[in-house]
């Protein structure tokens, strides 16, 4: 690549040699056709006097004779020269100017400016290849946690986009092929602070390339990978790709989840949402009857699994059946926008229709009809372009699968608060009593809005103040991180969800427990209560403060003003 | 016989040569050096120097970066020229002619590196 910079410089070399000669005949010239002054005497045009002339005669042709009014054997030398000059320069100049403006060697300045960012980065950052919907989803998640991101995409446009954005943190951004592995190498797979790589384009087998060149290169990194079949998948996890998210799959065991446990499904929901935000309603879709689905493809499909294991009776309706397979129960032939396809799916007697084929139109559509004939229906869409968002919206949906949203969230939470994934997995296997205990407690908690999730790890880097020898006789509890450092007497609005010391995993921990030096701790609550607990922990008085109640002056001009003030 | 090489040498041994005709002489005498032979090594340096842009060998860029030293020597020579006789009220001095002519011997010393790298790169494809 460094080969276009020689390659521009050998290209440089024809339009200078023509100006240094063209230059250097006409001072020449100029220099030694005998001159005269105003007297008459006769006057040489010095060398120096022939390059002043030259230089302004071939750049502007207004000019005066200088030093003196030339002779008629400079004015002939001169209007040759003139000509030859001027069409040097404009070709000379016009030729270099180009040169500069060459798309490849923009692109290799593009490059080599993006490789010389991502060197000097010096915080943990992800790579993220292709910045479609769930790219930029993803990237926008990371950086309002000021986690950083490096941007591949193969599209020009979308890097544009992403320059556009208003991101909280610089993203580092170049368009390129990520199938390659050089370019994985130059957005910085191999720099010491890549935490993990995310394949997120729209062709499998560029995601599947960018796994396999992760692995093989820079096998400690984190591989996570989006990938739409089962095949591709089971691909993926032969090499040891860490995650790999199916949206279609994830979407249909969250809506089966949604079925047997609505409360623990608001909860997670909430906790995984952007904090903040207005907080959602509970989904309690129907727990028995017949359910229509339209689309037997890779959403269909991963429904039906699903909603089989549940028990439901189940009608398909597809339309090109001989392409996607035909499930046991058979399958009704059309596209599901007509009433009379869907009449002939039992619409009538269904609780529930699944609105799964990959084109929104038709989508909305089966929707509508289905909503007239059912208006009891409980209804859930499929949606392919995020641009359609405020139809579906109005449609009357009571659950929206947007492959990418899915996709970016489960993302989001994986590498921002790696935790929360570790919660979810435990909530699983609490009872439904336990899960909206935790929701009322949310709600009293955050008022309306979504609750912030944030972990903390006891280490001298994010709890300085307990990694103090002083500190580490104070009986430091759970409940005393938990008070607010401006008046002890007050509590924190947050909530402890998960604590992790060695291997033992705590949900919910007791404010009575001791916190050790190495725990990780994950919590909910308001922002502010995140930004406190940090002041606790980093600064040793506030630590104090909050664990003893003493507050002392120790700063030396306010010990010394004690020290004064105690004999009286 | 590759016509390239031939004017790349040409133009590299010419800028030496140049260089040597207006250093050889007593060094403060003006009477020894001429502008006009300044103005040719100017001239032909500046022809080498291009010529050696946009190759990629490690002996191709030392090449270029004698020459660079090479201009830069002979630049501040004929600065320091113009500026003795255009801009000062003693004129051309001795003194003066005595560090315009160094300046330019240690540009002779850059062409004499240029060629010798020159000679070598030659015999080391002879082999």
């Amino acid at each position: 690549m460094d080969t276009i910079f020689f390659l521009i410089l050998r290209r440089m070399r024809a339009p200078l040699l023509t100006l240094i000669v063209v230059y250097a005949v006409a001072m020449a010239g100029m220099a030694l056709i005998p001159g005269q002054d105003a007297e008459g005497h006769p006057a040489q045009v010095s060398l120096f006097h022939a390059f002043y002339f030259v230089s302004y005669m071939s750049t502007t042709i207004g000019f005066g004779e200088l030093p003196n009014a030339f002779t008629d054997a400079q004015r002939l030398w001169v209007s040759g020269s003139v000509f030859f000059t001027v069409a040097v320069w404009i070709y000379a100049i016009g030729n270099l100017i180009a040169l500069l403006q060459d798309v490849t060697l923009q692109r290799a300045i593009a490059e080599r400016r993006f490789r010389g960012r991502v060197r000097g980065l010096s915080r943990p950052f992800y790579l993220i290849c292709g910045y479609g919907q769930t790219g930029s989803a993803l990237v926008r998640g990371l950086t309002d946690r000021h986690l950083q991101a490096v941007v591949i995409d193969i599209d020009p446009d979308r890097i544009n986009l992403l320059q556009l954005d208003n991101q909280r943190e610089f993203v580092p951004a170049l368009c390129a092929d990520a199938r390659s592995p050089a370019t994985l190498e130059s957005a910085g797979m191999s720099h010491p602070m890549c935490r993990g790589v995310v394949a997120l384009t729209n062709v499998n087998e560029a995601n599947l390339k960018i796994a396999i060149a992760s692995k093989l290169l820079r096998p400690e990194v984190k591989v996570i990978c989006r990938a739409d079949s089962h095949e591709v998948e089971a691909n993926m996890a032969s090499f040891g790709t860490d995650h790999i998210y199916d949206p279609f799959d994830a979407f249909a065991l969250y809506i089966a989840t949604a079925i047997q446990a609505p409360c623990q499904t608001l909860l997670v929901d909430w906790l995984s949402g952007f904090g903040g935000e207005a907080l959602s309603e509970p989904r309690y879709p129907p727990a028995k009857g017949r359910w229509v689905i339209c689309g037997y493809g890779r959403f269909g499909k991963a429904m039906y699994q699903h909603l089989k294991d549940q028990g439901f009776e189940l009608s398909v309706i597809e339309a090109s059946p001989h392409r996607t397979g035909i499930p046991p129960e058979g399958v009704v032939h059309g596209r599901g926008t007509e009433a009379v396809t869907l009449e002939q799916a039992e619409i009538r007697r269904s609780v529930g229709l699944v609105a799964g084929t990959d084109h929104d139109a038709d989508n909305l559509s089966i929707i509508m009809t289905a909503l007239e004939l059912n208006p009891d229906l409980f209804v859930i869409a499929r949606e392919n372009h995020i641009q359609n968002q405020h139809l579906f919206d109005r449609v009357g949906a009571h659950a929206i699968m947007n492959p990418s949203t899915i996709i970016a969230n489960r993302i989001r939470i994986r590498l921002v608060t790696p935790l929360l994934a570790e919660f979810t997995t435990l909530a699983r296997f609490q009872d439904e009593g336990w899960a909206s205990q935790l929701v009322s407690r949310i709600v009293a908690l955050v008022d309306e809005r979504m609750p912030y999730v944030w972990e903390v790890t006891l280490d001298r880097e994010e709890a300085f103040a307990l990694h103090d020898p002083e500190m580490g006789r104070l009986p430091v509890t759970l409940g005393t991180l938990l008070r607010d450092p401006m008046d002890r007497d007050l509590r924190l609005r947050a909530i402890p969800l998960l604590l992790i010391r060695d291997d033992e995993r705590i949900l919910l921990p007791d404010l009575d427990d001791r916190v050790e030096f190495g725990d990780r701790l994950l919590f909910c609550g308001w922002e502010e209560a995140h930004r406190r607990m940090d002041w606790i922990l980093q600064n040793i008085h506030a630590l104090r403060y909050v664990a003893t109640g003493e507050a002392r002056r120790d700063g030396p001009v306010w010990r010394r003003i004690a020290a004064w003030q105690r004999p009286r | 016989m590759n016509p390239e090489k031939v004017v790349f040498g040409f133009f590299i041994v010419l800028a030496l040569t140049l260089n040597f005709g207006f250093f050889v002489g007593e060094l403060d005498n003006p009477n020894h050096h001429h502008a006009w032979e300044l103005f040719a090594v100017v001239v032909v340096n500046m022809i080498a120097t291009v010529l050696k842009f946009g190759d990629r060998s490690q002996i191709g860029a030392v090449l270029l970066s004698t020459s660079l030293v090479a201009m830069l020597q002979l630049i501040a020579a004929t600065l320091v020229w113009t500026f003795a006789v255009y801009a000062t009220d003693a004129g051309m001095t001795e003194s003066i002619m005595a560090s315009v002519v160094s300046l330019s011997g240690g540009a002779m010393i850059a062409n004499v590196v240029s060629v010798v790298l020159l000679v070598v790169e030659t015999v080391m494809l002879r082999r």
